[in-house]
C-alpha cells in the first residue's frame, strides 16, 4: 500500500533513516524532497467506527520550494499540516501513511524527538496571531522561548536574537515592542511575531495555516512578501495551507488542491491556474476575484462541501459538479498523473496529477 | 504596571460603601435580639442599673441614626467593647485569635491548591476518560462530606489509628504550630479543592485546546515548562477570583473545624461566645470576618490585574 | 469557530446538533439524573416511611444496653443513651432532608424575584439592590447562619429564617445576570418594541429561560443547606435533642470516637449520599435544561 502510493507519486524516498535531529545535514542528494507525504489518512475513532478527515494523500516539498495545499474549510488541509507538525486535536488520529521529513518518518519518532525538531527543523505560522500568541507573556519572551530551548542560548541571548529577528521581519523599535503584550499589537504586528517566533531557530521547513486570513488586505501583502523574502534568506521551505487562490498564486510554485479530504488535483501553480483539470480547481478559480480581469463574473459553486460523516459512494464533489456522470457517481476517480494531451503539450509537468474521470475533457476546453 | 494598578483608589472607595452596610448589619444585629441591646450586651445576670448606665452609653435614648453614629465612632477607637464571659476588651480578644485562624486559613489554601493543581491537571490531560471521570467523582464527593465530619476522620485515620498528628491544640512554638494545624488544614483543604478542581479543570481544558498552546508545542514545548509557562498561569486567571470568594468560606468553616480541633483561633471565640452569650464578641468576630471579606476581595482583583496584562484600568477584562 | 484547534466546520455543525438532540434525547437516558432521582427518591422514601421502616423508636433510650457495638438486633449498636444507632440514621433523614429542601424555597422564590427586578429595570433600583447583595456576600455563609441562629433563637423557624436570610443574594446574582443578557436577545427587544408590558415581557418571555439556571443552582444550595443544618446539628445550635439528626449524632459519636468510630462515621455517610445525589440531580437538570451551557 505504501508501496503504491509511493509509486504513484514522483519523487522516491529511499534514504537510510537517519535521525535529522543531531545530524541534520545527512541529505544525500540535492534533490530529496524535503517533505514526502505519502498515503496520509487521518481520521476520529469513535467506538467501532472511524470517520477519516483526510483520505490517502500524498504530496512532495523539494528544498527551497513553495508548495501550497489549497481548499475550502473542511477539505482537510490544515489538518494534513498539523499531522506534520504533530498537534492534532485531540481525537483526531493518524491511521495510516507516513510523512518524510528529509527522509524520516515523523510518525515513527518518539514524542520526545518529535518535539526536538519542532522548532529547529519545523516551525509553524498559524491562523489567528491573536489567539496564537500566549496573551499573558511578552511577546519577546515568546520568540525567545523556542531559541532558548532548542539553540541553548542564555535568557539575555535569545532575547537579543528575538528583537533581531523582530527587526527582520519589520517591526519598528523592536527592543520596546519585545517588551509588549499580544493585545497591545496590531494584527499586522502580531503576525510578524509569528514569523520571527517560527523563524526564530532557522527551521528548514515552515508551515503556514492561512496566516493572512485575519488580516486587513493590504497587511495582507505586506506579510506574505515578508514571508516570502524570509524564506529565501532563511533558506526555508514553505508549505503554506490556504483557501485563498491569488495568495497561491502570488507565493507558491506548487500546489495541490484538496477536496473532502483528498487532493483532487496537483502540479506547478503556473499549469494548474493556467488550465485546471478539476472541475473543483475550476470552480475555485471561477468564485474568486480576478484582479486582471475585475470585470469577469464570479460563479460560485453550488451546493456545500460533503458532511464527513456521511461518505458517499463515488467522486466526493459529484453531487456539486455540472459535469458529473453516471460513473462519477458510483465509482472514485484515481489521482492519476496527467497525460500529454494534443491540447496542451508543453504545459504538462510531470509531477501533476488529478482525480477526475472527466479531466482531459475539462483542461481541452471540450467542457465549459 | 504603575499605571495599571492605578484603580485601586477608585476600588477601595467602591469597597466604602460596602464597609459601612457591614456595620449596619453588625450594627443591627443588637436591634434584632429579644429584648434592648444594653441586655444582650451585658448578659441576663447584669443588674438594673448597670444596664442603665450601659443605654446611656449607647445612647439607647437616641435616635437610632445617632445610635449608629456612637457605634462607629467607638468602633473608630478600637473599642468594641468588653467581653463579660471573659471580662476582657474584645478587641484584645479578637487580635489574640486573628493570628491563629489566618495561618490555619493560609496554611489550607496552600493544601487546597497543592492538591487541586494536579488533580485538575491530571484530570484535564484527558477528558472524559477514566481519570477524569474518577476525579470528578472524588469533587462530588467532597463537596458532600460535611466538614467537620471530615476532620473527625482524619482525627480517626491519622491520630488516633496512625498516630501520626496530634487529635487537636495549637502548639507552642511556630514548628509546632505547622504540626498542630496540619489535620485541621488538610480537612478544609479537602473541603475546598472540589471547588478549585472544577474550575482549574474546566479552564485548563479550554487553556490546552487554545491556539497559543499549539503554539507553544510547534515550539517544542511539552510537559512541565509547558504547563507552567504556557497553560498554568491562564488558567489560574478565572480561579483567582474563586480563590477570593472561598477565603470567605474558609474563615466561616474554620468556626467549625477549630472546634473539631479545639485550635484557639477565632472560630473557637465566636462559638465560646455564643454559648455563653456574649454578644460583643460576636458582634466583633463577625464585624471582623466581614471586613476580611471585602479587603479580600480588594486584593483579588489585584492578584487579577497583576495576573492578566489585558484587565484594563476599570478591573475588567478587556478581550 | 475561527480557531484552527478545532475540527473542521462540518465537524463543529455536527457536535451543535449533538448538543441539542442530547435536551431532545429521553430523560431516562441522562445518567446523571436518573442516578440523583434513585438516590434523592430513596431517601424520601425512607424520611416518609421512617416510622415504619425504622426498628425502633429513635429517642427510647435504653440505659441498659448503652454503646454496644453492631448486633443482630441493633446493626449499628447503640449510643451512650442505648438508643437503636440505625432507627436514629433513618429519622434524622427526616429532619435534614426536610430543612435542605424546604429552605431553598423563601431564597429562591425573593431572591429570583428581586434579581429579575435589579436585571430588567436597571438603573438606581439595581444600584441599591447589588449593593446590599455586595454587603450580605461579605458575610460567609455559615457565619451568618450561626449568628442569626443565635439571634433568632434555635428552632427549625428560625434555622429556615436564617438560611432564607444569607442565600438570597446568590439568586439575585444569578437571575439578574441571565435577564440582562437575555434582555439583549432579538426576541426580548422585538417583544419590547411589540409594545408589551413590561411584567409581561418579564415573566412571559424572560421567564423561563433565566428560571432554569436558577433552578439548577438551587440544587447546590440544597448542598450547602444540607451542609448547614448538620453543622448547626453539629455545633449544638440546630434541632433540638433528643430529636434524631445527622449532625447531633455525629456530634454525640465523637465523643467515643476511639471505641466506637462507627457511631460517628455513618451519620457522615448519610450526608455524603445525600448530597451526592443532589448533585447528581443537579448535573442532569442542567443536561436536561440547558444542554448547550455544558461541555
Amino acid at each position: 500500500m505504501n508501496r503504491e502510493a509511493k509509486a504513484k507519486m514522483p519523487g522516491t524516498h529511499g534514504l537510510t533513516e537517519t535521525d535529522v535531529a543531531t545530524s541534520p545535514e545527512a541529505s544525500p542528494e540535492a534533490t530529496q524532497p524535503i517533505l514526502s507525504i505519502t498515503d496520509l489518512t487521518l481520521g476520529v475513532k469513535r467506538g467501532n467506527s472511524t470517520t477519516s478527515i483526510v483520505d490517502g494523500v500524498s504530496f512532495d516539498v523539494a528544498p527551497g520550494d513553495r508548495f501550497g495545499l489549497v481548499g475550502e474549510s473542511g477539505s482537510g488541509k490544515s489538518m494534513t499540516l498539523r499531522a506534520i507538525a504533530g498537534l492534532l486535536p485531540g481525537g483526531v488520529e493518524v491511521l495510516s501513511g507516513h510523512a518524510y521529513f528529509r527522509g524520516v518518518d515523523l510518525f515513527s519518532l518518539s514524542a520526545e524527538d518529535r518535539r526536538a525538531l519542532m522548532g529547529p527543523q519545523i516551525a509553524m505560522v498559524f491562523q489567528e496571531p491573536m489567539t496564537a500568541l500566549n496573551p499573558v507573556m511578552r511577546v519577546g519572551e515568546q520568540i525567545a522561548e523556542g531559541s532558548r530551548r532548542h539553540l541553548g542560548l542564555s535568557r539575555k541571548a535569545a532575547m537579543g536574537l528575538a528583537v533581531d529577528m523582530m527587526a527582520k521581519t519589520g517591526i519598528p523599535d523592536p527592543i520596546r515592542r519585545a517588551r509588549a503584550y499580544p493585545h497591545e499589537l496590531s494584527g499586522g504586528l502580531r503576525q510578524r511575531i509569528m514569523i520571527a517566533m517560527a523563524l526564530s531557530c532557522r527551521p528548514k521547513l515552515l508551515l503556514c495555516d492561512e496566516p493572512m486570513t485575519a488580516l486587513d488586505v493590504t497587511v495582507q501583502h505586506q506579510v506574505l512578501n515578508l514571508l516570502e523574502e524570509l524564506c529565501d534568506d532563511f533558506d526555508a521551505s514553505l508549505l503554506f495551507v490556504t483557501h485563498d487562490l491569488a495568495v497561491v498564486n502570488q507565493t507558491c510554485s506548487e500546489l495541490a488542491v484538496m477536496y473532502s479530504g483528498r487532493i483532487v488535483e496537483f502540479g506547478t501553480v503556473a499549469s494548474v491556474l493556467q488550465n485546471p483539470r478539476h472541475p473543483y480547481t475550476k470552480g475555485l478559480l471561477d468564485s474568486a476575484p480576478d484582479f486582471d480581469q475585475p470585470d469577469r463574473a464570479l460563479i460560485p459553486i453550488p451546493g456545500f462541501p460533503p458532511h464527513l460523516a456521511d461518505k458517499t459512494p463515488g467522486c466526493s464533489f459529484a453531487p456539486r459538479c455540472s459535469f458529473a456522470t453516471e460513473a462519477c457517481l458510483t465509482g472514485t476517480p484515481p489521482l492519476t498523473t496527467v497525460r500529454p494531451t494534443t491540447m496542451q503539450p508543453t504545459t504538462v509537468q510531470p509531477g501533476a496529477g488529478v482525480a477526475c474521470y472527466r479531466s482531459d475533457e475539462i483542461a481541452e476546453g471540450v467542457l465549459a | 504596571m504603575l499605571q495599571r494598578l492605578s484603580f485601586i483608589p477608585g476600588r477601595l472607595l467602591q469597597a466604602v460603601p460596602v464597609v459601612f452596610g457591614v456595620t449596619l448589619v453588625v450594627f443591627f444585629m443588637a436591634h434584632l435580639l429579644p429584648g434592648d441591646p444594653a441586655t444582650a450586651i451585658l448578659g441576663d445576670k447584669a443588674t438594673p442599673a448597670s444596664l442603665e448606665a450601659l443605654r446611656v452609653q449607647l445612647g439607647l435614648d437616641q435616635p437610632i441614626w445617632a445610635q449608629y453614629g456612637l457605634f462607629l465612632a467607638n468602633l473608630f477607637q478600637g473599642n468594641l467593647g468588653i467581653s463579660f464571659s471573659f471580662q476582657r476588651p474584645v478587641a484584645e480578644l479578637v487580635f489574640q485569635a486573628i493570628p491563629v485562624t489566618m495561618s490555619l486559613v493560609l496554611f489550607s489554601m496552600v493544601l487546597a491548591l497543592a492538591i487541586s493543581i494536579p488533580l485538575a491537571a491530571i484530570a484535564a490531560s484527558g477528558p472524559n476518560k477514566p481519570r477524569d471521570l474518577l476525579v470528578r467523582f472524588f469533587t462530588l464527593i467532597g463537596q458532600g462530606m460535611p466538614q467537620f465530619w471530615v476532620g473527625i476522620m482524619l482525627i480517626l485515620l491519622f491520630a488516633v489509628n496512625l498516630r501520626f498528628f496530634p487529635v487537636g491544640g495549637f502548639g507552642n512554638s511556630p514548628l509546632d504550630n505547622l504540626y498542630y494545624l496540619f489535620l485541621p488544614a488538610l480537612t478544609l483543604a479537602i473541603s475546598i479543592s472540589p471547588v478549585f478542581i472544577r474550575s482549574l479543570r474546566s479552564s485548563t481544558i479550554s487553556v490546552l485546546g487554545s491556539d497559543y498552546v499549539a503554539t507553544a508545542r510547534s515550539k517544542g514545548a511539552a510537559g512541565a515548562p509547558l504547563f507552567r509557562q504556557h497553560v498554568l498561569r491562564n488558567a489560574a486567571i478565572p480561579t483567582v477570583s474563586i480563590i477570593g470568594i472561598t477565603l470567605g468560606y474558609l474563615v466561616g468553616g474554620s468556626i467549625v473545624i477549630e472546634k473539631v480541633f479545639a485550635i484557639p483561633g477565632l472560630g473557637s471565640l465566636m462559638l465560646n461566645a455564643i454559648y455563653n452569650r456574649d454578644f460583643p464578641t460576636i458582634q466583633a468576630v463577625t464585624l471582623f470576618v466581614g471586613l476580611f471579606v471585602v479587603i479580600v476581595g480588594i486584593l483579588t482583583d489585584i492578584a487579577y490585574t497583576a495576573l492578566d496584562p489585558r484587565v484594563n484600568l476599570t478591573g475588567k477584562a478587556r478581550a | 469557530m475561527s480557531s484552527p484547534t478545532f475540527l473542521l466546520v462540518g465537524f463543529q455543525a455536527r457536535r451543535r446538533a449533538k448538543a441539542r438532540s442530547r435536551s431532545l434525547k429521553p430523560w431516562y437516558r441522562n445518567t446523571p439524573l436518573v442516578a440523583g432521582m434513585i438516590v434523592v427518591g430513596l431517601l424520601i422514601l425512607l424520611a416518609i416511611f421512617a416510622p415504619l421502616i425504622a426498628p425502633y423508636d429513635p429517642i427510647a433510650q435504653d440505659l441498659g444496653a448503652t454503646l454496644q457495638g453492631p448486633s443482630a438486633a441493633h446493626w449499628l449498636g447503640t449510643d451512650k443513651f442505648g438508643r437503636d444507632v440505625l432507627s436514629r440514621l433513618i429519622w434524622g433523614a427526616q429532619v435534614d432532608l426536610r430543612v435542605g429542601f424546604l429552605a431553598v424555597l423563601i431564597p429562591f422564590v425573593f431572591g429570583s424575584i428581586l434579581g429579575a427586578f435589579a436585571g430588567y429595570f436597571g438603573g438606581w433600583f439595581d444600584a441599591i439592590v447589588m449593593r446590599i447583595v455586595d454587603v450580605f456576600f461579605a458575610f460567609p455563609f455559615l457565619v451568618m447562619v450561626i449568628v442569626l441562629v443565635f439571634i433568632l433563637g434555635s428552632g427549625e423557624t428560625s434555622i429556615y429564617l436564617a438560611i432564607a436570610a444569607v442565600s438570597w443574594v446568590s439568586y439575585v446574582k444569578i437571575v439578574r445576570g441571565e435577564v440582562i443578557s437575555a434582555k439583549e436577545q432579538d426576541y426580548v427587544v422585538g417583544a419590547r418594541l411589540g409594545g408589551m408590558s413590561n411584567a409581561r415581557v418579564l415573566f412571559r418571555h424572560i421567564g423561563p429561560n433565566v428560571f432554569s439556571q436558577a433552578i439548577i443552582y438551587a440544587m447546590s444550595d440544597i448542598v450547602m443547606n444540607i451542609m448547614g443544618i448538620v453543622t448547626l446539628g453539629y455545633l449544638g445550635l440546630g434541632i433540638a435533642p433528643p430529636t434524631a439528626e445527622w449532625g447531633s449524632m455525629i456530634l454525640e459519636g465523637q465523643e467515643f470516637i476511639t471505641t466506637h468510630w462507627l457511631q460517628a462515621t455513618v451519620p457522615g455517610l448519610m450526608v455524603v449520599i445525600t448530597s451526592l445525589g443532589v448533585s447528581w440531580l443537579g448535573d442532569g437538570l442542567s443536561d436536561l435544561l440547558s444542554p448547550e451551557r455544558r461541555k
